[in-house]
């Protein structure tokens, strides 16, 4: 009989004890810490978006620093300005585009609401075209308040089952 | 800012049609339609007026005529200093001008703009479309009888359109005016200085 070579066993030693867990908790925990954003960046909330991420207030710390400009990369939708109704069908394609599991941050006054634009050129709040999850106030809001948003998704992505969203469009 | 007090009077020597325009601060000429851009021209080559700041238009409302104006204006980078053009539409229903693009290829975006709000046609522009709005927008925005809250529309995207189904809707305007009234001190003209206490369910005092 051949002794099992102890490169390729489990060794206590070097790896620990083993962990028992629900998967719901495993895959949200593997979600909410590498959220990936995607920056639907239209207007000057924008600006403080480039600012979260920079290293002053480093989003990296919440795991969501890696900004993909592909719908397809992307996790969390952060919807930072003002939406106007030219644009308002390209932001709906894009968040259509995204695979799920997928969340949305509308970010500031105007994604939120339509914020001081009452006007005939602007979608008055994103959530009339795609789902969002957390609205963050702000006329930019700063960038403490986007990672406070960012840490709100991620506690409701913890409470959620893993697998609610996998397949549902919204 | 100092102003091209020669101007005036060598225009309308070589522009009879040209009369002089009400300005407080640089010399403004109003021309008939078929004339501006002659006068144009004459600025350009030999008044120096080398730039072209902006075109735009003005909208006298439906109950006058000549309902729309065409405004230019100006600046010389030798002389520094500005100077305003304007033309009236002939027609009310379906406004134009001559384009300008000929002489400054700046007018391109400017005319578009001005025929994306206001709807005046210039004649002779080489990409007459809409610049700001989508290009299916059925309304002229800065018409004077168009709503600031808009009005309902379809999106530009049929696709996304089916997929939502709503389309573009009136702003609501509970709250407001959101824009400031002229005429009044800056305090009583501001929108926060209106009464707001209304809303969808206590109707506005009035």
């Amino acid at each position: 009989m051949v002794a099992a070579s102890p490169e390729v066993t489990y060794n206590s030693k070097i790896e620990g004890d083993i962990t028992v867990t629900r998967v719901d908790a495993a895959i949200n925990w593997l979600r909410t810490n590498s959220m990936w954003p995607m920056p639907m960046g239209l207007a000057c909330c924008a600006i403080e978006l480039m600012a979260t991420a920079s290293s002053r207030f480093d989003i990296a710390r919440f795991g969501a620093e890696v900004m993909r400009f592909s719908p397809r990369q992307s996790d969390c939708m952060i919807v930072a300005g003002t939406v106007t109704y030219k644009m308002a069908p390209v932001v709906r394609r894009i968040y259509d585009q995204m695979a799920a599991p997928k969340w949305v941050i509308a970010m500031g006054a105007c994604a939120s609401s339509g914020g001081m634009y009452r006007s005939y050129a602007t979608l008055q709040g994103v959530d009339r075209i795609i789902p969002v999850d957390v609205y963050v106030s702000g006329c930019p809001p700063r960038p403490e308040a986007l990672l406070d948003a960012l840490m709100k998704l991620q506690a409701k992505v913890r409470q959620e089952p893993a697998l609610k969203k996998q397949f549902s469009a919204a | 800012m100092t102003t091209d007090v020669a101007l005036p009077t060598a225009v309308s020597l070589q522009f009879p049609s040209a009369a002089p325009r009400p300005s407080l601060d640089c010399p403004a000429f109003n021309v008939p339609a078929d004339g501006a851009l002659a006068l144009l021209h004459y600025l350009r080559d030999t008044q120096g007026y080398d730039f072209l700041m902006d075109v735009t238009a003005i909208d006298w409302s439906a109950e006058v005529s000549p309902r729309f104006t065409v405004v230019w204006h100006l600046y010389s980078s030798t002389k520094h200093t500005y100077v305003r053009v304007a033309a009236e539409c002939a027609s009310d229903a379906e406004p134009a001008m001559p384009t300008a693009t000929g002489l400054w290829a700046g007018a391109d975006w400017h005319e578009r703009e001005a025929y994306d709000m206001f709807g005046i046609k210039f004649t002779g522009h080489p990409d007459l479309r809409r610049i700001l709005m989508w290009d299916a927008y059925p309304y002229f925005p800065l018409r004077k009888e168009f709503p600031l809250a808009g009005l309902p529309t379809e999106m530009s995207d049929a696709d996304i359109n089916a997929e939502i189904g709503v389309g573009v809707i009136s702003a609501p305007m509970v709250g407001g005016p959101f824009v400031a009234t002229p005429g009044e001190p800056m305090s009583a003209a501001e929108p926060r200085a209106k009464d707001e206490a209304w809303s969808e369910k206590r109707e506005k005092p009035e």
